[in-house]
């Protein structure tokens, strides 16, 4: 099993610092927007995003909320074990607001149609738009884009990307693992 | 994940604590979802359960039902009065009939003990306890502890009386199990009528005064008395019954703590506890209840998991 670098610490921190002013582009004051990280992984770059809005470029408040899919996902039962299941919080309402989901990795895109089903729990968003800090091209079973893109990136069906947060795992970076 | 160590359900005695450990944290977050303006997730779309009640029940039949379509399962219903069974069908021949309409999973109420345990033997499909007889009621008992983690904190280590008809309650046993099994401290107290004569091979203490079984519990779970399987008296009177076991305010507050009172329902309000106790803020009856979906929609969910 090898391993390369994919992002350093340094790139990725220029990564979100982009994605920030991107969404800020089309948000402004975040009055009418929430952000969604998906669980699990979505949640740690959700949170980065909003530390970067609020401390560097003044946004007041940001809605942020995490969202658990597992009950939502149509492998159920296909898998070798039964999915585990994260906390789902979200105390705003995401009715008629826009909504924008938050997942470090776009792979075959079934994660965010079943976060598509999964949201609706909550309200009828206005829109609802993605963000993906790593986008796997050429690998999409559904059609899901991102509207903001941090990296792109080809990789084989075999290759794993793996995503690492100081705040987890104790350092930042992005590895492209092949298995 | 990890995930059950058991393909049925059939009584707490087949599982073990990470088993337990595990419900309970899918329940947390099945409870998120049945608290939301929309309660239900699409998990178990292609999964059809059937239930089959031989035994009278309310609550435990709409829990079941409801937890089923909170999880978005299809379901059909079935009670023995109405049916076939009155004609003389045996219970594999009933049950495999209703398999041969592609169910996958069978919620089983019957009055004889050991009958979910047969059937697991003979029939393709998981089978789901909903009370054997005097033998075991096991989503009562997790749901029973849920309430107490929920309430207390923690099940381990906390002291638990089961007050009442020992000797026929399926309550009692399978809260018996759940409860050793978490660490908990537990007593059983009642006439000694109604207390199986080898009650402490169990692991459990007896105590046949009500007041001092009070005084030493965090948690007391008053039993009904099931009149239906009293054969023969057990006690004098209902009366009588009453006056040593039965739980009033009075009583309550008496003690040096403040205890939780819950109760498996149906009540017999006024006999094991009066109608004071059991809506007081001290009892977490309808909690019970509420946990009850949530403890048997993980249940349900990590069972149907294993189905291939």
């Amino acid at each position: 099993m090898g391993q390369k670098v994919l992002l350093s610490e340094k790139e990725i921190n220029i990564i979100l610092h982009r994605l920030a002013c991107q969404l800020l582009e089309n948000h402004l004051d975040f009055k009418d927007t929430a952000l969604v990280g998906i669980q699990p992984r979505g949640t740690f770059v959700a949170q980065r995003l909003t530390k970067i809005l609020k401390e560097e470029y003044g946004v007041k408040h940001v809605d942020l909320g995490f969202l658990d899919i597992t009950f939502y996902r149509d492998d159920f039962r296909r898998g070798e074990k039964p999915l585990e299941a994260n906390k789902t919080k979200i105390d705003f309402l995401v009715e008629d607001r826009k909504v924008v989901f938050v997942d470090d990795v776009l792979y075959t895109g079934r994660s965010i149609r079943a976060a598509l089903t999964a949201i609706q729990s909550f309200g009828r968003p206005s829109e609802i738009e993605l963000l993906t800090l790593i986008d796997r091209r050429f690998s999409r079973h559904l059609p899901i884009q991102p509207n903001y893109r941090g990296r792109q990136v080809d990789a084989i069906n075999e290759e794993k990307v793996k995503v690492h947060w100081r705040e987890n795992e104790g350092e930042d970076v992005i590895y492209l693992i092949n298995k | 994940m990890s995930e059950l160590s058991v393909k049925h359900l059939l009584g707490i005695k087949y599982l073990n604590e990470k088993d337990i450990q595990l419900i309970f944290e899918t329940a947390d977050h099945f409870k998120e979802v049945i608290n939301r303006s929309i309660k239900k997730v699409p998990s178990l779309r292609d999964i059809t359960i059937a239930n089959i009640f031989f035994e009278n029940s309310t609550r435990t039949k709409l829990s079941f039902e409801l937890a089923e379509k909170r999880l978005s399962a299809d379901v059909i219903n079935f009670s023995a009065g109405q049916s076939s069974v009155k004609k003389g069908e045996t219970l594999i021949d009933t049950v495999n009939n209703i398999l041969s309409m592609k169910v996958d999973m069978v919620v089983m109420r019957h009055p004889n003990p050991g009958a979910g345990i047969f059937l697991s033997k003979h029939v393709n499909a998981s089978i789901v306890n909903a009370g054997d007889g005097a033998h075991e009621h096991p989503t009562q008992a997790l749901l029973d502890s849920y309430s107490i983690r929920e309430k207390l904190g923690d099940v381990s280590g906390k002291n638990v009386v089961i007050v009442g008809d020992i000797l026929h309650s399926r309550v009692a046993l399978s809260n018996i199990f759940a409860l050793k099994l978490q660490g908990a401290n537990v007593k059983v107290c009642g006439p000694k009528t109604l207390l199986p004569k080898y009650v402490e091979s169990l692991g459990v203490e007896v105590e046949t005064d009500l007041r001092k079984a009070l005084n030493w519990c965090d948690v007391a779970n008053m039993l009904r008395i099931q009149n239906e399987r009293l054969d023969i008296s057990y006690f004098p009177t209902t009366r009588e019954y009453t006056q040593q076991f039965g739980v009033n305010k009075k009583l309550l507050d008496s003690l040096d703590k403040e205890i939780v009172i819950m109760h498996p329902g149906p009540i017999n309000r006024g006999v094991e506890i009066t109608t004071d106790v059991a809506d007081s803020k001290q009892s977490i009856i309808l909690n019970q209840v509420e946990n009850g979906v949530a403890i048997r929609m993980a249940v349900i969910y990590l069972l149907a998991s294993k189905i291939k």
